[in-house]
């Protein structure tokens, strides 16, 4: 078959030029390149779980133990405090954790019987995209914490997407610590 | 205000004529109307006087609670500003966050005990891959791989250092809208299960597979465009038009697919290639892929005996709780008279990888053995072989490898075996 230069006979070379000045009209008139991939807007996603009657953001201030525990048992790299929201006993929280090299925002539901929901809110790497979708993220309903810290039921990955679904469970796992951290600070309170 | 005022007053007033009772009660002189009038004027002066403090404590109360309002809020802004360096998520938005550097490396230990004589021990810095990234914005951004492989790279006369510095990726990728996304540049083809993922941590086996290394050539990158979609179903498409292969006809790589890779390096590009790929992993844990690949002219010379050539892959993955089984067939098929004469027309590669982890976050052990069948171009490139090994990592992303390999050769003389040790990471 012919190389693609000489494919290119005259009159190909004039649809393209037809193309090219079309597209040169065109462009400048284009809507502007999205800005951002967001997969669901966190309020949405809180309103989702809470209803119209949202609960007052709180937060959980990050103690140096707690800091050490996060980083060192679950590999995830805490700020100063997190924010949750909480309707009786069922916590919400929005994470982030690297996939390969950009983050994933994840929106975690954890009720008294282990995590309720996992939603992936905003998703940026260029391959892993299988966990923003509910056949990734049903796997997790029903998880709580095990010894060690790991699950304690099996997620399966999927293959290419190692990183992404690390940085899903990873957040899973951090929203039940983080969850379990705030019911002692109650019981705490109580005693 | 007006409430506390006449309060004041009328306790004033209370207090002349408390005064005016004592002093008659007392039966001292009555002081005189206009001494009284004296009187209430200055208790009147006095309630001003007081009223007036009073209105500038208030006034500075406020400004006290409106500054403290004020620093609460920057409070809250620092507080938040530092979180989001704690926790590196988040110069998101600055230039210095949107580049972004990881990378990958492997060390490897053969030694090989051959049945004709061929025995050797080695050691191999294989290669340290570094991965530079950029966001332009959300949507559109850079991603390339820079690669040093065997540890040692030196300008010889003959060409005859073992070492290479290779760009694998220099891509831009568009993401058109949350379903499709788009590729220009250079970047890695879409078959197979190592050549998009090779980290050392993500596989078995110290060294990758033989089919994904003879009949699909592993790593394998080309210049081109590509678009791509994926599904909430949990399925995805690949399209792909690149550059293609220049397979040598000659000497003692003749019809080798490997040597035809041209590294996007002053490529000839008389002769384009095109891929595509339908995947499926809506299912966790299990994935289907099929790839189709067709060569326009594989060795980018017309006339020269090796025209076009077609590409068929397809591979599994399936999961089921510690266990996993991986299989993968790959074929070429070339047209051409001296490829069909020199018996290379079709170079068949399939395996099967069985393997059982235990699947922990860290100190976790995985097993697997494999069986690979090779018909490749050269003598050495048929075979079949069987190996199994241990990987062992202590953290998801470091690996220590150990494994056993059995190759035969479908020639007379080659066959060996080999004992590897390997290390690997990612970052």
């Amino acid at each position: 078959m012919p190389g693609i230069s000489r494919m290119l006979n005259m009159k190909m070379r004039m649809i393209i030029g037809r193309v090219c000045m079309l597209l040169s009209i065109w462009l400048p008139a284009a809507p502007a390149w999205p800005e951002t991939q967001v997969f669901r807007q966190a309020d949405s996603f809180l309103a989702g779980t809470f209803g119209q009657h949202l609960p007052q953001a709180q937060q959980l201030w990050v103690t140096a133990d707690l800091r050490r525990e996060l980083e060192n048992e679950f590999g995830w790299r805490a700020g100063l405090r997190i924010r949750y929201w909480q309707q009786g006993t069922q916590t919400a929280w929005i994470l982030d954790e690297i996939g390969k090299d950009r983050p994933i925002t994840a929106g975690i539901v954890v009720g008294e019987h282990g995590i309720e929901q996992v939603e992936v809110l905003v998703f940026r790497e260029s391959r892993g995209w299988e966990v923003k979708y509910p056949f990734f993220t049903d796997q997790f309903i029903g998880a709580t914490l095990a010894s060690g810290g790991d699950l304690d039921q099996r997620i399966d990955g999927i293959t290419g997407a190692t990183l992404s679904v690390r940085a899903v469970t990873r957040m899973a796992r951090v929203a039940l610590r983080l969850c379990d951290e705030t019911r002692r600070a109650t019981l705490a309170r109580h005693q | 205000m007006p409430t506390i005022a006449r309060a004041s007053q009328f306790s004033a007033f209370l207090l002349v004529l408390s005064l005016l009772w004592a002093h008659a009660a007392a039966g001292a002189e009555t002081p005189s109307l206009e001494a009284l009038w004296a009187l209430v004027q200055e208790q009147q002066a006095e309630i001003e006087r007081l009223n007036a403090a009073l209105d500038e404590t208030r006034n500075e109360l406020g400004s006290t609670q409106a500054a403290g309002r004020a620093n609460e809020e920057k409070l809250t802004i620092a507080t938040e500003y530092l979180d989001q360096i704690a926790t590196g998520s988040a110069l998101a938005d600055s230039g210095q966050r949107r580049t972004t550097i990881g990378g990958y490396g492997e060390l490897h230990y053969n030694d090989v005990d051959a049945d004709a004589g061929g025995d050797y021990r080695r050691i191999d810095f294989h290669r340290l891959v570094t991965f530079i990234g950029h966001e332009f914005t959300d949507r559109i951004r850079f991603f390339s791989e820079l690669e040093i492989e065997h540890a040692l790279v030196k300008d010889t006369a003959d060409g005859s250092s073992s070492g290479e510095v290779e760009i694998e990726q220099a891509y831009i990728e568009f993401d058109l809208t949350d379903t499709y996304a788009a590729r220009a540049g250079l970047f890695l083809l879409p078959v197979g299960f190592l050549n998009e993922t090779h980290e050392p941590n993500t596989f078995y086996g110290v060294e990758r597979n033989d089919v994904e290394n003879i009949i699909i050539p592993t790593t394998w990158w080309e210049a081109g465009g590509s678009l791509g979609g994926h599904y909430r179903s949990g399925l995805s498409w690949d399209f792909a038009v690149h550059s293609g292969l220049a397979i040598p006809t000659t000497g003692s790589s003749a019809f080798r697919v490997r040597s035809g890779r041209q590294k996007v390096s002053n490529a000839i590009a008389d002769h384009p290639a095109f891929t595509g790929r339908v995947r499926y992993t809506g299912v966790p844990g299990l994935e289907l892929a099929a790839t189709v690949q067709y060569q326009e002219d594989a060795s980018q010379i017309s006339g020269d005996g090796l025209d076009s050539g077609i590409l068929v892959s397809t591979g599994a993955v399936w999961n089921w709780q510690r266990f996993q089984l991986r299989a993968l067939w790959s074929q070429w098929n070339f047209e051409g008279d001296l490829v069909e004469l020199a018996d290379a027309d079709r170079q068949t590669g399939w395996y099967v990888e069985p393997s059982f982890r235990l699947g922990r976050s860290s100190n976790d052990w995985g097993l697997y053995t494999r069986f690979e069948d090779v018909d490749g171009a050269r003598e050495q490139d048929r075979f079949q072989q069987w190996e199994a090994g241990i990987n062992y990592w202590p953290v998801q992303n470091v690996v220590f490898k150990l494994d056993y390999r059995e190759r035969d050769l479908d020639a007379a003389a080659g066959d060996f075996n080999a004992i590897d040790i390997g290390l690997g990471y990612q970052f």
